[in-house]
């Protein structure tokens, strides 16, 4: 049984807007799956679809095994979803918030407390409990919605650009919060822009553009696509002319500083030699762009229509 | 019934009809004191200087007249604000997906809004007899029909404020109904006035008043006087309540104003 099937799932907006185009999608029990697109590609609209606040055009949709049409209760206890946008009661305290969403999943008070005890606690809410929400940082209501999200333990959780607009520290801290969640057996689904949180945290992706899934694999089977990587290249001093080394492709970007393309099978050491041979020290060395991104950027632009100036449908 | 899915219900209607009920009382300031000071006035204004003046009507004075209607207006329109603004606060702000995403079914959504505005309805009702009590020497002349009818009326009112709400996509939407048509039917729905004392074209359009009825049958509990049948009144009430409850559900089903 598949944690989520999504079967030739169409969405048409009123007025014409088509944002789902035969969406095929399965996510399997445990996974750390990621959903990747560009603005308008059709994410938010198969994550409102799965969670209901979407009407589908046509389709199937599954969750353990609950179709969403007739099963909606079985599909729903099931989930628990982060949204994009926050969406809580801005004048209700972080407590009151948490604890009334585990009374629509029918929890009952005694166990909603110690449940939303545990998860503030573990999110670093706990302190704020009694705070009326709005006056949250943006970091912090973010968390406050995972709080509520897993209030009922849901098997399966699903956040809709989690860590958008949360400082780097924070960022991490969440991350090691959803690993350790999964680990646990939470079936996570993820969208997100970051697509360094993609690479680091999902085990599969799909990646769907203009209403359509153009890519569905393994995160580390599609890195090894990925046939060059570019590097930029601190240097230690100045240099006036950029040496040639044979089978690098070496560009300067300033005074101080190269890009080099690199194809993976190559290795670096002898760019190294090269270049100390040439006399050019090497500072500091960093990717040119996460890998995942690259990669990601390469197949939007192969899915982009031909002509020129039509690279942002207006059904997006 | 699952025993999981009947839990789940109870206890979501128990959260949603308690959080409604605290939002009200956590905000008195704005919904129990205003009706309280409004319909105070009422009784000043229009039962002591003005009554005062009026003489017997229906063989009562003027004052004994009129507090069942006053007690009645309160009800009408709180119930109705309540759940207007309630719901249509949290579709505006979102937290209403707390909701939709849930288990909860669309039956229990209702119920538990309905609780908020009936509990505010009833709470105002009491208050403002109260507040009569102060002013006329008022009986029950019969509890039951005095209690039912001041509850189904509660009930049909919040269900036209949660319809209202449902439709409702900006702050304006939520005071054009109260404003043009509740607050007008109202006054011409027999509060201040026996319908005897209107002429015949006049008597036949006030029939049409839904509210008529509602106040006459409340005023009948109260003093055991009314200008219509009490058994046409509860058919009115009953017959708006199957129908707007049906409208309601079928709305929340389709997901109107709610799913896109």
């Amino acid at each position: 049984m598949k944690a989520l099937s999504l079967r030739q799932l169409n969405k048409t907006y009123a007025g014409g807007v088509v944002a789902l185009r035969d969406v095929n999608l399965d996510v399997e029990p445990g996974d750390f799956f990621g959903l990747l697109g560009p603005n308008g590609a059709g994410k938010s609209t198969i994550i409102g679809i799965i969670s209901s606040l979407v009407r589908k055009t046509s389709g199937e949709v599954e969750v353990f095994g609950h179709a969403i049409d007739r099963d909606p209760w079985g599909a729903k206890t099931n989930i628990g979803l982060v949204p994009q946008e926050f969406n809580f009661n801005h004048f209700e305290t972080v407590s009151q918030i948490v604890l009334n969403q585990a009374g629509y999943y029918g929890i009952p008070r005694k166990v909603a407390r110690e449940r939303a005890g545990r998860y503030l606690r573990e999110l670093g809410l706990w302190g704020r409990r009694n705070v009326v929400s709005r006056t949250l940082s943006g970091g912090m209501k973010r968390r406050l919605m995972i709080a509520r999200a897993l209030i009922h333990e849901p098997q399966v959780l699903i956040l809709d650009e989690p860590t958008a607009g949360v400082d780097i520290e924070l960022r991490r801290s969440m991350w090691e919060f959803l690993r350790k969640i999964n680990s646990e057996g939470t079936t996570i689904v993820l969208t997100t822009h970051y697509l360094e949180e993609a690479e680091s945290l999902c085990r599969n992706i799909a990646i769907i553009d203009d209403g359509r899934i153009i890519e569905n694999t393994n995160v580390r089977a599609l890195l090894r696509r990925l046939s060059t990587q570019s590097y930029i290249l601190d240097i230690d001093c100045p240099i006036e002319q950029v040496p040639s080394i044979e089978g690098y492709r070496v560009l300067p970007l300033d005074d101080g500083t190269l890009e080099v393309e690199v194809h993976v099978e190559q290795g670096l050491n002898p760019l190294f030699r090269a270049l100390d041979a040439a006399g050019v020290g090497v500072v500091s060395l960093k990717n040119k762009a996460n890998r995942l991104e690259e990669l990601f950027v390469r197949m939007l632009e192969r899915n982009a229509p031909e002509e020129s100036g039509a690279a942002a449908p207006a059904n997006r | 019934m699952q025993p999981a899915y009947l839990q789940q219900t109870l206890v979501a209607l128990a959260t949603i009809a308690h959080k409604e009920t605290t939002r009200y009382l956590r905000i008195w300031v704005q919904t129990l004191v205003p009706p309280a000071i409004t319909m105070s006035l009422y009784f000043v204004i229009f039962g002591n200087l003005i009554g005062s003046r009026v003489g017997p009507m229906a063989g009562y004075s003027y004052m004994q007249f009129i507090a069942p209607g006053i007690i009645m207006m309160s009800v009408i329109t709180n119930s109705y604000s309540n759940v207007v603004s309630s719901f249509f606060g949290a579709k505006f702000q979102k937290h209403i997906e707390e909701i939709l995403v849930s288990p909860t079914p669309n039956y229990t959504i209702l119920i538990g809004y309905l609780a908020g505005g009936v509990g505010r309805g009833l709470l105002t009702g009491l208050i403002v007899t109260f507040i009569a009590t102060g002013f006329a020497d008022l009986s029950v002349h019969n509890v039951w029909i005095t209690g039912s009818v001041v509850f189904l009326t509660a009930v049909l009112f919040s269900l036209g404020g949660f319809i209202n709400a449902v439709f409702a996509r900006k702050f304006d939407d939520i005071s054009i109904v109260p404003t043009f048509v509740l607050t007008p039917l109202t006054y011409l729905g027999g509060v201040f006035y026996s319908i005897q004392l209107l002429p015949d074209f006049w008597h036949g359009v006030s029939l049409v008043n839904p509210i008529l009825y509602m106040v006459n049958a409340f005023r009948y509990g109260i003093l055991g006087t009314s200008d219509i049948p009490i058994g046409t009144a509860y058919g009115i009430i009953i017959l708006f309540i199957v129908g707007l409850t049906a409208f309601s559900l079928y709305l929340l089903n389709r997901g109107v104003g709610l799913r896109t």
